[in-house]
């Protein structure tokens, strides 16, 4: 954990908050800064959908890193269940205190001190809702998607009240709300009543000149010519029929793998070369490869 | 109500059958409601009073509808009902064999079809009580009858027969076979320990004795991706597979719907309307591209680029009626089936043409589309669709048919 003079107030209006992810290294444009404060100040869960490699994990991580949080990851899969997201009871040692209990002969009240939180494993979910010297958490939910639909259910408590009831216990409810950051793929729709308790933003690839500065700032070995050609070239690839467009995540692992290479400007060889870090299918692949994206660097190369 | 003791008990009376016979008629268009309620809402509405009609109407919708379904068929009934008392009174003497609905005021919108049969039937179900002793030989009758309809293709039903044909339908799917979660449930054979259960359990028993709850598996149906054609030569078809759908989506949860003649449309949220009736309406509304041509394969681009990754997640199944007939020659048809079928766990093509027993995949459409379905199987009539539901219902594990062109011609 952290030093507690690391914490930060948070952002004052929606240009701070800008200004905050840029500190952070993250590009965010004016809508996404928006959905950020907004959910900063009402302390409402933002729910961020995008296509993959697009940076919506990012800025759960930056949030924490810029303001001095704690973050607490939940990853999600299919079967995720209360034992791991939640809480779980600790078993052995609930037997193993009956077990002291028969022995020293007081059985009476061992129901009451079986189900206290000295016999609770805290799991993701509920740290969450614990008190930090840091301030409250970023709570990052990735991957909503990939849970199934009963796991939403499980959410639904915990967002709009910051509280999870546990039955032989009583209600937990955090002091401070958490930060709470949901992403998803979009493999699966998520179902109404979670959407309702979020503020929803899709994250979208990012303009011509804000891919600019992303690349500028993630992989700084770029040359600058080569860096405005690359992102013209990404832009005009997503124009493209593809089944799956290249993200920002991909952009940056393309430029590195460039400056790896020694590559000064882009030629029709170096594209067949390096077409496997920007585009993951087959297909899309052998659809581009050859004429196409010759032809698609000709137009850049015309344009500029 | 001003009047005298007298009157008001005479009238009260009649509002008593009023009352009475406008259960009867939402009964008939098919709400549950058994005696028991009837009297419940003549005792609501003996609370509420009549002197409002607000009051009157909220009383008895309390009392008789418990799903929002059903709303508006008891507000068209109410209306009808109790604000042309004339009409009442003529339907009750039974002068009236169809609702003529010219005379009516209230409902601005079309009568839902159900109520406007309830109503008129009332008359035809009186008629066969009367003349008792037929109706056992027409039900005998209705055995081979129910027979020939099953075989009958859905192309050749008249609009009763349609009807008919709906009903016998409903009965003939079944649930889909379910697969293993990574859920786990109570079980008194469960293969797990369910640790929490058996701490609780001890407790209760003092802590005395240790017996060990078990939990198994939860077992969910399959995802469903239902994709149908509504061109104009499939019309009748896609009518009943849309029926089909509505089933299917009111039984289990993960059936998505999707329907293409030129452009594809996503209906599964208007065929989660539990009221058949207003869901296909609501489609019909939606969809523009009705009874027009086919661009089957560009509306398959559309599903897999848009949804195919959003609702195929967990091995799904996938259902497609077409008849294959392709208008546009130069498309990809080849290459997105194959993607489809790819992105599934398995692809079951429907197509009534394969009704005609000598029926040779000639149309190059079909002749592309075959080498990448699991199954092909006819939709045409009630027992093809029941065959497809029982196949749906034993889980095929084997898989995939390696070569289904094959396979079929094999049969031939």
């Amino acid at each position: 954990m952290s030093e507690s003079s690391n914490k930060r107030d948070l952002p004052g209006d929606v240009s701070e908050t800008r200004s905050l992810l840029i500190s952070g290294d993250y590009i965010a444009g004016r809508d996404l800064a928006t959905v950020v404060y907004l959910a900063l100040h009402m302390g409402r869960p933002m729910l961020l959908e995008g296509e993959a490699g697009v940076g919506k994990t990012e800025i759960a991580k930056v949030l924490a890193a810029t303001l001095g949080r704690d973050l607490i990851r939940l990853q999600c899969f299919e079967g995720l269940d209360l034992a791991s997201a939640v809480y779980e009871w600790n078993y052995p040692r609930q037997m193993v205190a009956i077990r002291i209990a028969e022995v020293e002969g007081h059985t009476g009240d061992i129901g009451k001190n079986l189900y206290s939180r000295e016999f609770l494993t805290e799991r993701p979910l509920l740290s969450a809702l614990e008190e930090h010297p840091n301030g409250p958490p970023v709570l990052l939910i990735d991957e909503i998607d990939r849970a199934d639909e009963p796991f939403e259910a499980f959410l639904l408590e915990l967002l709009s009240d910051f509280q999870i009831s546990i039955p032989e216990l009583g209600t937990i409810k955090a002091k401070e709300p958490p930060i709470v950051v949901i992403t998803s793929n979009r493999t699966r729709e998520v179902h109404d009543a979670l959407r309702r308790r979020c503020l929803y933003h899709w994250v979208d690839y990012p303009s011509q000149e804000t891919e600019s500065r992303i690349v500028a700032l993630k992989a700084p070995d770029i040359a600058d010519e080569l860096r405005d050609q690359l992102v013209a070239f990404i832009h005009k690839l997503r124009e493209q029929d593809l089944f799956k467009r290249p993200g920002v995540a991909e952009v940056i692992d393309w430029a590195n793998a460039l400056t790896q290479l020694d590559v000064v400007t882009l030629t029709p060889e170096v594209l067949d070369d390096t077409l496997g870090s920007l585009l993951k299918y087959q297909d899309d692949i052998a659809k581009l490869r050859g004429s196409e994206a010759a032809r698609l660097l000709a137009e850049i190369q015309a344009a500029a | 109500m001003s009047a005298g003791n007298a009157s008001r008990e005479a009238d009260s009376g009649r509002l008593a059958d009023n009352i009475l016979m406008f259960c009867r008629t939402l009964r008939n268009a098919g709400l549950p409601i058994g005696p028991g309620r009837v009297l419940d809402a003549m005792a609501a509405v003996r609370c509420a009073g009549i002197d409002r009609r607000d009051d009157f109407y909220w009383a008895l919708r309390a009392v008789l509808v418990n799903d929002p379904a059903q709303f508006r068929l008891f507000d068209q009934a109410f209306h009808v009902y109790f604000r042309n008392p004339r009409l009442l009174k003529r339907m009750m003497s039974l002068l009236l064999p169809t609702l003529e609905m010219d005379s009516l005021s209230a409902p601005a919108e079309a009568p839902i079809r159900r109520l406007r049969e309830a109503m008129s039937g009332t008359s035809s179900g009186r008629a066969d009580e009367e003349q008792g002793t037929e109706i056992g030989i027409d039900q005998s009758g209705s055995w081979s009858r129910r027979e020939v309809l099953r075989h009958k293709d859905f192309e050749e039903m008249s609009l009763e027969e349609q009807s008919e044909a709906d009903e016998l339908l409903r009965a003939e799917i079944l649930a889909i076979a379910n697969v293993a979660t990574r859920r786990y449930r109570f079980h008194p054979y469960g293969n797990r320990f369910d640790l929490r259960r058996s701490m609780r359990l001890m407790l209760k028993n003092s802590g005395q004795l240790i017996e060990l709850v078990r939990k198994r598996r939860l077992m969910n149906p399959r995802p469903l991706v239902l994709i149908c054609d509504i061109s104009g030569s499939m019309s009748r078809y896609s009518r009943v597979f849309l029926y089909f759908a509505h089933v299917m989506t009111s039984r289990q949860h993960r059936v998505h719907t999707f329907v293409f003649g030129t452009r594809l449309t996503n209906i599964t949220r208007r065929l989660a309307d539990k009221d058949i009736d207003r869901a296909l309406a609501a489609v019909s509304a939606d969809v523009k591209d009705w009874d027009g041509g086919t661009r089957i394969a560009e509306c398959l681009e559309r599903f897999n680029v848009d949804w195919g990754r959003r609702v195929l997640a967990q091995s799904g199944i996938v259902i497609l009626l077409s008849d294959g007939l392709e208008r546009d020659s130069k498309a990809d048809l080849g290459f997105q089936m194959q993607r489809l079928r790819r992105s599934c766990r398995q692809l079951i093509w429907l197509n009534p043409m394969l009704r005609y027993s000598q029926f040779e995949p000639r149309a190059m459409g079909i002749r592309t589309m075959l080498p990448h379905v699991d199954l092909f199987l006819p939709a045409h009539n009630i027992e093809s669709l029941g065959q497809l539901s029982r196949l749906l219902q034993q889980d095929t594990d084997s898989g995939r048919a390696s070569r289904p062109l094959a396979a079929f011609q094999a049969t031939q």
